[in-house]
């Protein structure tokens, strides 16, 4: 799969996402180009997973458009779906299922046959380091494990668009550090897209981040961009400058 | 069959063989019919070399055993989130629903193909007519496959794997009962004659009995054929419309 020069990787446009009386995600936009890693950010229920089902076809948006290597996710999603490998919230994975089993299954859906396909498995296998759980059950791996299988199922067709939801959320430090490599590896000629709580991540793998809050865009640029956002120059006090400011507005509007 | 679909069903036959769910079945299900054609069906007692009392009581076996085998097929995918996985890989709706259909039929298919020692013994004992046996068996597969897709739109309604079998026992039910005089009688007195036949011909068991006399008749076959459509139309706007709630 190439990079497609000049259309951006994904572009969400006037995203909007109701359920019921609750706005999860309200009217954003933005794009993402190749070799882009997205660091999305923002409190826990801010919009950020519902997003990211939306851009992958999950969930239909109640407004607005995704278009994903020029591909619409509503009109198109098999082609959406085919270019994105997916780690969704929680990393699900069948529990019966041996590991190895479970890639087999995924790559044959992604339309891997034969000599391909071995050599996809063995490849990703070999990056997230698998090969001690290949014949274990789902069910018996530790969370990391867990976590690291639903990695490598989203690497294995080698999809121009990635995204992650809580990639290293579970890890140790070291796998942590493992998986923030694999994704700088893998940036230059991918669009990622990763949300996480951590913001030293940001700084490890992002050359973009987002902070959401409330289902609104409240920063987007640049992580040394939002560090100026602090006075001592600290990514998590420019987070809580930006969203402590957001929701001191959002009081004194609900005042007036 | 795409390759989709048969990636679906092979997953999901490895999910009945590798979760106590197919040993159980296979076990109580050949305990049941055995049980039920020997003493309730008075299967020697009878003197006739025919599986009739063994076919009978299949429609009240699948009442309990297959809404037990459908209750998993989106229950456990909605409760564990694996749903997500599954409809963001690049596979339509329709091509899920058919391969989990089809994976749960061709199990019944197993389980029923495994009563064979049943099929030996009536030939051992006597000289049935093998023909009305066979189509005793067409018929048997097809009334499972219409619980079986009633079962599959259910328990895509719900996390609870527990909720989906109850529902989906209840509504199994009422297409059994509606052949019966219990349910026919009811409307008999008032309703239009036409209308009281629309509903006898809605029953599972009135289709049932005549293919398991020997005769298939193309209706009984459409009958069969329609209902699963319908079931598994059903099962997949369901997915649509509620997959992520």
């Amino acid at each position: 799969m190439s990079a497609n020069n000049g259309t951006p990787a994904i572009e969400v446009r006037g995203l909007d996402k109701q359920f019921g009386p609750i706005h999860a995600v309200r009217n954003i936009s933005f794009s993402v180009n190749h070799g882009e890693v997205l660091g999305f950010l923002g409190p826990n229920g801010a919009g950020k997973s519902t997003t990211m089902k939306m851009i992958t076809g999950f969930l239909e948006p109640t407004d607005g458009t995704v278009l994903v290597n020029g591909h619409d996710v509503m009109t198109d999603p098999i082609s959406v779906k085919a270019s994105i490998g997916y780690l969704p919230e929680g990393a699900p994975g069948y529990a019966e299922m041996t590991v190895i089993r479970f890639l087999e299954f995924v790559a044959e859906i992604r339309g891997l046959e034969g000599a391909e396909k071995q050599q996809r498995i063995d490849k990703v296998v070999d990056q997230i380091h698998l090969d001690g759980v290949l014949e274990q059950t789902i069910d018996t791996l530790s969370k990391g494990f867990k976590r690291r299988v639903g990695v490598a199922q989203a690497l294995l067709h080698d999809p121009d668009v990635l995204i992650m939801d809580e990639p290293t959320d579970g890890l140790d430090p070291n796998q942590k550090h493992e998986v923030r490599s694999l994704i700088k590896e893998m940036a230059e000629n991918k669009a990622i897209v990763i949300s996480t709580h951590i913001l030293e991540e940001v700084d490890a793998v992002c050359s973009r981040a987002i902070i959401i809050a409330a289902g609104q865009i409240l920063f987007d640029g640049t992580p040394a961009e939002l560090r100026a956002q602090s006075e001592i120059n600290d990514y998590d006090d420019a987070f809580r400058t930006i969203t402590s400011r957001f929701y001191t507005s959002q009081g004194e509007a609900g005042q007036s | 069959m795409n390759k989709n679909i048969k990636a679906i069903l092979k997953r999901e036959l490895y999910g009945y063989f590798h979760t106590p769910v197919a040993y159980v079945f296979i076990i109580i299900f050949l305990f049941l019919t055995g049980i039920f054609s020997f003493y309730l069906g008075a299967f020697y007692e009878r003197g006739q070399a025919d599986l009739e009392p063994f076919f009978r009581f299949h429609p009240w076996l699948y009442l309990f055993l297959i809404p037990a085998i459908a209750m998993r097929l989106w229950s456990e995918e909605r409760k564990t989130g694996t749903i997500e996985l599954l409809m963001t890989l690049p596979i339509s709706t329709t091509d899920a629903v058919l391969g989990k259909f089809l994976a749960a039929w061709c199990f019944t298919a197993i389980a029923l193909a495994l009563t064979f020692p049943m099929w030996i013994t009536v030939n051992y004992l006597g000289e049935p007519d093998n023909t009305v046996i066979i189509a005793g068996y067409i018929g048997s597969l097809l009334m499972a496959g219409g619980f079986l897709a009633i079962g599959s739109c259910i328990s895509a309604l719900s996390k609870s794997q527990v909720i989906a079998f109850v529902i989906s026992v209840v509504i199994c039910f009422l297409f059994i009962l509606s052949g019966f005089p219990l349910v026919l009688d009811f409307f008999q007195g008032w309703a239009p004659q036409a209308l009281v036949e629309v509903i006898s011909s809605l029953s599972f068991l009135t289709h049932f009995d005549s293919i398991n006399k020997g005769v298939i008749d193309l209706r009984d076959v459409i009958y069969y054929l329609v209902l699963i459509s319908f079931w598994l139309y059903a099962n997949v706007v369901v997915i649509d419309t509620r997959k992520a709630d």
